[in-house]
């Protein structure tokens, strides 16, 4: 039976030797053919000689969650044959290098082999060791593009773009792509059956990581301040942002509209973006798990100082280094409640780079106007693969939500200023920046102050400023994106998510349907968590909290924030360091409905 | 720290500055420090240098770390925002604030704890991104507010209270800060405002990280004998290499030094510092010679004081990232974001 646009497959080779040049060109073919497409690349801590994968989901449906099951395995390095040829559906297909033959590790009855001598033809094809080695990569492209039907004027007219300007490579690339088409179309029957077929579901999309999308949120929000130290996978953020500020934020003298600080390490990084904040830019750093660790005594200052400040954590396997190239929601936890003392923090939780571009517009006007630090909590997937979405929209209305900032002619009129004042009874008092009046003078300070903003040891004065930042935390509920609900009456059961985690509840919620279980589903966007997100969980008997961690860390904070018995709270987990499957919620939702049965 | 606000009283003869201020205007609240604390004599040469070079208060922010030395800025320009951060990070926070707004004055006041120990990496990554900012390490060689363990200037061989000899190395500040690339290296003693209130000037007008070193001792956990960061073995020691003193831009440069003994460096506001050496064999404008020099006298006991370094030719972070001359702060929205035709043109690129 041929399965047309359903299907996955996945290349394995070794970092460093130019395999993912390749395998964008591939996941941009079939975007191009109006099909939906997933990317994951799977890769190691390391810059050259590891291995590593790519995996390709095609799904006219439009489900974009990773599957594990792969209908064909182009398994060109031999330190992971053995892993590779197991994970082939049986039925499947193996395409190998034929250069040498087929290795013993590979052997399985039920594969079915395609051998291309893709070493031994380009070392005829070309000259030059790095050339023979990166056309290797271009000639299975080609030789895919023949056994899955990729539209070979899609694939010309990409080469076209990317190497039109470089004729040598141009012809270098063309040829590649030839030797491996023609060498499958003679030798194959092409095309197999899992192939594609032209369809019109991408053509208001595009193709897009969540790292570039959140940066071009920090871009369109105004930010002008970003201090950040390299880590995994945040580091594309940054330099996205930087690449745009480059386009966009340089006048015509070359002089910069915007600075971008690379700290000595994340202690300083947080640091710089209170600094900034306090003096009144729009400011922001980018960082993962580690970042965050460091990053939580100055948390507490920007919390309990009232100082705003946007995190990204491009959340990784933890703890400690854990696996730095493989996604987590591990920091859930540590977000809500970063810093010694009494604290709790807005969080963000995108699930895909659409929701990491709105998130970071959002999260810069909800650190201004409730004046405390705000997290965006994406993940190494959401972050550094390439997601198909809907195109961004932006709204020429936006205006920065700037907070309660005094002017300077509010400042003279004013009888007097006092910054930890709850003049307008919602928890918020106004702020002032420095350079702006006389009267606007106060001193920021992490230690014990009253509402006056003097130095305090007295226990009454503490507690009425303490209460009132939490009373001010706790408005800001109502202040973050709204859950996510899709709800029938009469349903007994709640599936309940954040973030990345979405694409497999929604495949997962379609195939539990099919057999017969029923489910709403609620999506969290926001913390502390609105009155809504409490409603549905009381409203359902059983609610499967869906998060990849260990500890059930949203299933904690749940318990903690809402009060709802832990008996409705069900929790299905995965967290070895894929992206979430839908049969990961299946299996889990499953295992516990037999339980009580 | 109490809370302790002056009375708002001034005599009416009392001098005023171009601004029509006077040094109370730019007092802050009572210290709370103990008597005779060499930070309280700093804060007065602050005082007295800031109201001398004109600067209004609330143009001035004014950041600091934990210790006894961050608790100053509290005692010293009352109209000027304040911002009293977590153990050794203040070099952190100026170099936001400063990257979101340039046109502030930003003097950063640490202890050699806050700066030495918990903040060595962030005072050093400071100097080398060259922040545009005073830093005052107010250095007593104790930790004060947690009652008499050893810092990191601690001399070797120095006593503690109870008797006992440090046995590492001290970490010296200014050595560090040429190590480190500063361009604008001060020492100078909390006894000696004639000497610290040019310097602090300077280090205000100089456009870039202006180290200064004051050795200030603490009356209360470090000022015995044995002990070399007290009044008398500082005032004993101490030996000034070269006199600065500030020149306000607009000010005609005269010599009236004999060739050789005076050096006039320009600083990018116009005004000049005027170094006038006091020992014949020295160069403020060379950092080898300097630091070797430094070296040197201090083998044979000596503290040298005095603006011992200064590079003509400082480039800020804004100078090196190449920043709008105005204020990030001050950009308004429609010139930071592209708009929707824009976005639309740019997802072409993620097609």
């Amino acid at each position: 039976m041929d399965r047309v646009n359903d299907f996955a497959f996945k290349i394995a080779t070794a970092n460093g030797t130019g395999s993912a040049s390749a395998n964008g060109l591939i996941m941009q073919a079939i975007f191009r053919m109006g099909i939906p497409v997933t990317g994951k690349n799977v890769f190691p801590s390391n810059i050259q000689g590891l291995p590593t994968w790519y995996e390709i989901r095609v799904n006219k449906d439009g489900y974009t969650a990773r599957t594990p099951y792969f209908d064909l395995m182009v398994a060109l390095n031999a330190a992971t044959y053995q892993k590779d040829v197991a994970e082939v559906r049986a039925g499947g297909y193996l395409l190998y290098d034929s250069t040498w033959p087929l290795d013993d590790k590979l052997h399985r009855p039920d594969v079915t082999y395609l051998g291309i001598p893709l070493a031994e033809m380009c070392n005829a094809a070309f000259t030059g060791v790095r050339e023979r080695i990166l056309m290797k990569n271009i000639a299975y492209a080609g030789a895919l593009a023949a056994l899955l039907k990729i539209d070979t004027d899609v694939l010309r007219a990409l080469l076209k773009e990317k190497f039109g300007k470089k004729p040598a490579l141009m012809d270098s690339n063309r040829k590649a792509v030839d030797l491996g088409y023609d060498f499958a179309t003679t030798n194959f029957n092409c095309p197999l059956p899992i192939q594609l077929q032209a369809m019109d579901k991408t053509r208001d999309a595009i193709l897009i990581d969540g790292n570039t999308s959140a940066a071009l949120g920090c871009l369109y929000a105004g930010a002008t301040v970003a201090a950040w130290y390299p880590i995994t996978p945040s580091t594309s953020l940054m330099d996205a942002f930087r690449g745009f500020c480059q386009k966009f934020r340089v006048d015509e003298q070359g002089k910069h509209k915007f600075a971008i600080l690379q700290a000595e390490d994340e202690l300083a990084a947080i640091g710089m973006v209170i600094g900034a904040s306090w003096a009144g830019a729009r400011a922001f750093t980018s960082t993962a798990g580690p970042g965050i660790s460091l990053m939580n005594e100055f948390i507490g200052l920007a919390y309990y100082a009232e100082v705003p400040a946007v995190i990204f954590d491009v959340q990784r396997t933890g703890p400690s280094t854990g696996m730095p190239t493989r996604t987590q929601q591990g920091d859930l936890m540590m977000c809500a409640y970063a810093s010694h003392g009494d604290t709790r923090h807005i969080c963000l939780y995108p699930s895909d780079p659409r929701e990491a571009f709105e998130c970071a517009v959002t999260a810069f006007d909800l650190a201004e106007r409730f004046q405390t630090p705000v997290f965006v909590l994406s993940d190494l997937d959401i972050g550094m693969n390439d997601w198909v979405i809907p195109k961004l929209t932006w709204d020429d209305s936006y205006r920065p939500d700037r907070g309660k900032v005094l002017t300077a002619a509010e400042l003279e009129a004013a009888k007097s200023f006092y910054r930890y004042l709850d003049v307008d009874g919602d928890g918020i008092p106004y702020r002032t920046l420095p350079g702006t009046h006389p009267k606007g003078a106060y001193f920021t300070r992490g230690s014990g102050h009253n509402r006056l903003g003097g130095y305090t040891e007295d226990s009454d004065e503490y507690t009425e400023v303490i209460d009132r930042i939490d009373r001010k935390i706790q408005r800001a509920a109502k202040g973050v994106p709204a859950p996510l609900i899709k709800a029938q009456p009469g349903r007994t059961l709640g599936l309940v998510t954040v973030g990345g985690c979405h694409a497999a509840c929604v495949e997962a919620m379609d195939l539990l349907t099919k057999e017969g279980i029923a489910v709403d589903y609620m999506r969290i966007r926001g913390f502390p968590f609105s009155d809504e997100v409490t409603g549905f969980l009381e409203s359902h008997d059983i609610n499967f909290i869906v998060e990849q961690n260990r500890d059930a860390q949203l299933r904690s904070l749940l318990m903690l924030e809402t009060g709802v018995p832990i008996e409705k709270l069900a929790s299905v987990r995965y967290y070895g360091g894929f992206p979430m499957s839908a049969h990961h919620v299946i299996t889990g939702v499953k295992a516990r409905l037999e339980k009580a049965a | 720290m109490t809370f302790l606000p002056k009375p708002k009283v001034h005599h009416p003869a009392l001098p005023k500055n171009e601004l029509g201020l006077t040094r109370r205007d730019y007092e802050g609240t009572i210290t709370t420090l103990c008597a005779g604390c060499g930070h309280d004599s700093i804060t007065a040469a602050i005082v007295q240098a800031f109201w001398e070079l004109a600067i209004p208060p609330h143009k001035v922010a004014k950041l600091s770390g934990i210790g006894c030395s961050s608790k100053t800025p509290a005692y010293f320009l009352k109209e000027a925002h304040g911002l009293n951060g977590v153990h050794g990070r203040m070099p952190a926070l100026v170099t936001g604030a400063n990257a979101a707004n340039g046109e502030i004055t930003y003097i950063g006041i640490s202890g050699d704890g806050d700066s030495l120990s918990i903040g060595i990496g962030h005072l050093s990554h400071a100097i080398r991104r060259n922040v545009n900012l005073l830093y005052v390490l107010e250095n007593n060689g104790v930790y004060g507010l947690t009652k008499g363990q050893f810092s990191a200037s601690a001399d070797r061989g120095s006593l503690s209270k109870k008797g006992e000899a440090n046995t590492m190395e001290a970490i010296d500040g200014c050595l560090l800060a040429l190590t480190l690339g500063a361009t604008f290296v001060a020492r100078s003693f909390s006894g000696d405002k004639a000497q610290l209130v040019p310097i602090i000037k300077a280090g205000l007008a100089h456009r870039g990280f202006a180290f200064v070193d004051v050795i200030s001792p603490c009356v209360t956990f470090n000022d015995h004998e044995g002990s070399t960061k007290s009044y008398a073995y500082t005032r004993e020691h101490n030996v000034e290499i070269v006199q600065a003193d500030f020149v306000p831009p607009a000010t005609e440069i005269t010599a009236e030094y004999e060739a050789g003994s005076v050096r006039n460096v320009m600083l990018h506001d116009g005004g000049w510092v005027r170094l006038r050496k006091v020992a014949e064999d020295y160069d403020p404008t060379d950092r080898d010679r300097a630091y070797t020099y430094i070296r040197e006298r201090q083998r044979e006991g000596e503290v040298v004081t005095g603006l011992l370094f200064i590079s003509p030719d400082s480039r800020d972070v804004h100078d090196q990232n190449n920043t709008v001359n105005a204020a990030l702060t001050t950009l308004p929205y429609d010139q930071l974001c592209p708009g929707s035709s824009e976005l639309e043109r740019l997802q072409q690129r993620f097609r």
